[in-house]
């Protein structure tokens, strides 16, 4: 592939502005160019207000998350020129206040999903046939959600219901159920036991579709039922919890 | 650190009616989600409708006979067969979420989809030929 020029149509929002607008900007793109590439050099080259947010330029972060041409998706890892659109709609993700450009407020995030206390590492369950160093247990690895709020922005419950738990936090909670490593099932079950929680969610599996990181929410979510239930029948026949 | 004040996002929040049936770019999870609200919707519109009509009862037989010539219309009848597919889907999504929220066939929620759409399809065809010849 040759170097092409595309143009960003990028969403504009600015402190104090009532209503969002887009500027568009034309980027010469080559095979190798990525969304978030592009963006930078639109801040480089043609506009240095533009605001977003990055770190790692390789999928491991989750700060880069936003809607390219409608779908939630982590820009470092958007190849533009695969995109194959003349045009490529850029706005940021969704059910999250909105800061500015391309930069979303993830406090409503994070104070959820930091509510059940799920330990970030765990036991690598990749390779438990690998010959493990002398003086290592075994090796682990960190959970697999990149906090990225991808699956938050696609989830059509979250968009009508400021108050639900979302799927990040609560497949974060069924973390900590399957597997507590010091934290506390009971309170992660609990918490996610009300109208605004697991029984909410409406199995849109928008969130598992998005999710970069193979988290697979909506099966969390599901889970998160599944015990639940079984926790009330038990109590509702006697059979201890 | 100096206050900012955040708008929810212009394009799509706070627009819950968007966020249930903007499915442009969306999987088959969120067109069962909004065509599922959509049939809801339907039907309580439909309900609403039915004790209207059914109240016609009250001017006594004149009336309910009058209705059942416009009821009997082929444009009518076609309605039936709207109600009827809102019905069949929204009943058949219905036992696939609570069939997987029960955690039964989650991984398999695609093909629970099509499987059900599948038994609704045949009970739609059956329905309208019915609804048509009797
Ligand atoms: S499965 Fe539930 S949490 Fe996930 S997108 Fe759908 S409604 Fe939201
Ligand atoms: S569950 Fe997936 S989409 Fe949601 S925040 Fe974690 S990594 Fe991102």
């Amino acid at each position: 592939m040759a170097e092409r020029d595309v143009v960003f149509k990028v969403l504009r929002y600015k402190q104090g502005e009532t209503v969002p607008h887009y500027d568009t900007f034309t980027v010469k793109t080559d095979e190798n160019t990525t969304a978030l590439v592009a963006l930078q050099a639109i801040r480089r080259d043609d506009d240095p207000s533009l605001t977003l947010r990055h770190s790692c330029h390789h999928g491991s972060c989750g700060t880069c998350g936003m809607r390219i041409n409608g779908e939630e998706q982590l820009s470092c890892v958007v190849n533009v020129q695969e995109l194959g659109t003349p045009t490529v709609v850029v706005e940021p993700l969704q059910n999250a206040p909105l800061v500015s450009d391309l930069v979303v407020d993830m406090a409503p995030f994070f104070d959820r999903y930091t509510q059940p206390e799920m330990p970030y590492v765990r036991q690598s369950e990749f390779m438990p046939e690998a010959d493990v160093p002398d003086g290592i247990g075994h090796y682990t690895r960190y959970e697999n959600c990149l906090e990225c709020g991808l699956c938050v922005s696609a989830c059509p419950v979250m968009g009508s219901d400021a108050s639900y738990l979302g799927p990040a936090a609560m497949a974060a909670a069924w973390r900590v159920v399957a597997e507590p490593r010091g934290s506390d099932p009971e309170f992660a079950l609990n918490w996610a036991d009300n109208e605004h929680g697991c029984w909410r969610c409406h199995v849109a599996y928008e969130c598992t579709e998005v999710c970069p990181s193979d988290v697979n929410p909506a099966e969390a979510i599901m889970s998160l039922r599944g015990e639940l239930t079984k926790r009330k029948f038990r109590r509702v026949f006697g059979l201890g919890k | 650190m100096q206050e900012y004040r955040t708008t929810r996002d212009g394009v799509r929040g706070e627009r819950p009616l968007q966020a249930w049936f903007d499915v442009r770019k969306r999987n088959l999870g969120s067109w069962a989600f909004a065509i599922n609200r959509l049939t809801g919707m339907g039907l309580i519109v439909y309900l609403v409708l039915h004790l209207i009509v059914l109240s016609t009862l009250l001017q006594g037989e004149q009336g309910w006979d009058k209705f059942l010539e416009i009821a009997r219309s082929p444009f009518f009848l076609a309605f039936d067969i709207v109600l009827i597919f809102g019905i069949l889907f929204h009943g058949l999504n219905g036992i696939r979420v609570a069939l997987i929220g029960m955690g039964i066939g989650a991984k398999n929620h695609r093909s629970l989809f099509w499987v059900l759409m599948f038994i609704g399809a045949v009970l739609l065809v059956v329905s309208a030929w019915k609804v048509f010849t009797i």
